[in-house]
């Protein structure tokens, strides 16, 4: 139970969420017609006369689209229906030519499920917490309206129309905003492991309808409002901490929560009421007649089950106890999959897991994020950075030498071993030069050598410093002390 | 079950098909009647029975996931009423 809770001026109030997620499934033709399902093409030109709802036309399912849906439910322990039908809801909107969209209200293909959110105390989530999905359904997405590109008339490009989206639906299991937010991201990870969507919510192709309701602890559920179309992690968590205060404010003053459909405004926050048409959720729902029931063979779902990679908690799990990696390196290495690739081709190039893990976190997240590149783009590939790993357990080169050849990695892309020798940064462990070095730091600094034997021993890594700064650091740090320990004395 | 004016404007509403005061006035008792003669089927005992979801033993047929359609827009856009630069337009519908 998270300890979040709205103060209001007669108490606290819990907060009650439940979240719909439209996830556009990854395919290349749309749910029912053989029209490009890609992002970004010019206005109606992925558009087939299905599409467009011409007459006549018959819709076939992509069996892709159901192939993925079934991956997605069986990676969060879903039941999968082996019958499922798909059903027509019926409305009037610019962006929808059927008049209908095809959907699964009665007979979804995917039931009951769950993920877990892990802890996170800096944002109240206090312990790790199942969080039950309902249901998973597939049904088709609408078209898109401009209202900008002139006065009077609305655009309407139908390229999305028919595009296969997966609506998720949790149960109502979320009580803070953070919740929430942690549902998403594990989600949306989910979903890029399994490959089902690519979860990218700037485009569109994951959106959030968000359930909020407000009640004193230990009473009944409260009315909830729907704020719709929420897309970006940050934007739901501020639609449900408005929203929670909004409901409040309203039932402090003695007013009554409306069941009702409400708008996010990225700019300012807040949630405003949609105008509401009482006839507005009269769907009149029905079988379509157009559709046979869908019916699964045991050898398709398991073939679906076959195909599910390693997923984010089995490979965090597995990094730790396995891999011996810590916790915290091991959420973050596993958090995006494109992360958890990259780190596993370096493994694969025969680098050690507890110093590659800490090579990947400090050096390669500090040099992507100060280029602003995303661990795809990344200059130096895995097999050059296992050379450079390797060079530093041979002892060919130092911590700091280290980072110094990684700079010039970044640079030009050049292998670790091609400049180590063009620039002849290697480290050496050559002890009659260090010795000399050492001599000439003790000579120059006849006062710290003075207090050095006089009892500060402090001083010891000053002649260390020395002594590196002497040789540009490339003197082996393990033999530097040694010498310095017998010459000092 | 059976239906009364109300309902029948608003299922006409909600299909978007006009009516007139004469139309339903005509339609309550034709409707009604019809649902009389449905409702008898409830007569039969059908606990035991499979609902039918299709009168031919057939599955349902899927297809595989490649792109053979789209790329048409002038024959999309031609029944259009109205359409500008590659889109349909409609009268500006603003929430």
């Amino acid at each position: 139970m998270s300890s979040y809770r709205i103060q209001g001026t007669t108490g606290e109030w819990e907060v009650v969420i439940g979240l719909e997620v439209h996830a556009q499934v990854t395919s290349k033709s749309k749910l029912f017609s053989g029209a490009a399902a890609s992002f970004g093409a010019e206005p109606n030109t992925q558009v087939s006369l299905i599409d467009a709802a011409m007459p006549g036309m018959l819709p076939v399912p992509n069996a892709e689209c159901i192939r993925q849906a079934v991956r997605t439910g069986l990676a969060i322990d879903a039941q999968i229906n082996r019958w499922s039908r798909f059903d027509r809801k019926n409305y009037f909107y610019a962006d929808l030519p059927q008049g209908y969209q095809i959907s699964q209200l009665y007979h979804p293909l995917v039931g009951e499920g769950h993920l877990e959110i892990d802890a996170d105390e800096k944002a109240g989530i206090l312990e790790a917490k199942r969080i039950g999905v309902e249901r998973i359904h597939v049904e088709q997405d609408a078209g898109k309206l401009m209202h900008d590109q002139h006065p009077t008339r609305s655009y309407v490009d139908l390229n999305r129309s028919g595009v296969a989206l997966m609506e998720i639906v949790s149960r109502p299991d979320m009580t803070s905003p953070a919740e929430a937010g942690a549902y998403l991201r594990k989600l949306r990870a989910i979903l890029r492991y399994v490959g089902s969507c690519d979860g990218n919510m700037e485009e569109g192709s994951m959106r959030a309808d968000v359930n909020v309701s407000v009640r004193r602890a230990g009473e009944e559920l409260g009315t909830r409002t729907e704020t719709k179309n929420v897309n970006s992690v940050r934007f739901v968590m501020q639609a449900i901490e408005h929203e929670a205060n909004r409901q409040v404010d309203v039932l402090e003053a003695g007013g009554k929560i409306v069941q009702e459909t409400r708008l996010f405004n990225p700019d300012t926050g807040t949630t405003r009421s949609m105008r509401s048409k009482e006839d507005a959720h009269d769907y009149r729902y029905f079988p379509d007649p157009d559709l046979l029931p869908l019916e699964l063979t045991e050898a398709f779902v398991e073939e679906c089950r076959a195909s599910l990679p390693e997923l984010p908690d089995a490979k965090r799990a597995r990094y730790v106890e396995t891999l011996g990696i810590s916790a915290y390196n091991a959420a973050v290495l596993t958090a995006e999959v494109e992360t958890a690739r990259w780190f596993e081709a370096l493994l694969n190039e025969g680098a050690e897991a507890k110093q590659a893990s800490n090579w990947v976190m400090s050096e390669l997240f500090g040099a992507l994020n100060r280029l602003g590149k995303s661990i795809e783009d990344s200059p130096v590939s895995p097999s050059n950075a296992a050379e450079l790993l390797k060079l530093v357990t041979d002892g060919t080169l130092s911590g700091s030498l280290a980072k110094q050849v990684f700079e010039k990695m970044l640079e030009t892309g050049d292998s670790a071993g091609t400049i180590v020798e063009r620039d002849g940064l290697k480290q050496t462990s050559d002890t009659g030069a260090i010795e000399a070095v050492i001599a000439d730091v003790l000579a120059k600094n006849p006062g710290q050598l003075e207090q050095y034997r006089s009892g500060k021993e402090a001083l010891f890594g000053f002649f260390v410093g020395q002594t590196m700064k002497a040789m540009a650091g490339k003197a082996n740090p393990a033999v530097v002390n040694e010498l310095l320990k017998k010459a000092l004395g | 079950m059976s239906v009364d004016h109300a309902t029948v404007r608003k299922i006409a509403s909600l299909a978007r098909i006009a009516v007139t005061d004469d139309q339903v006035e005509a339609m309550v008792p034709e409707l009604n009647n019809i649902l009389g003669w449905i409702e008898q089927l409830g007569e039969v005992d059908t606990s035991a029975v499979q609902p039918m979801t299709a009168v031919i033993p057939n599955v349902l047929r899927l297809r595989d996931d490649v792109v053979t359609d789209g790329d048409v827009r002038d024959a999309v856009l031609k029944n259009a009423p109205q359409a500008e630069q590659g889109f349909f337009t409609v009268p500006k519908v603003i929430e």
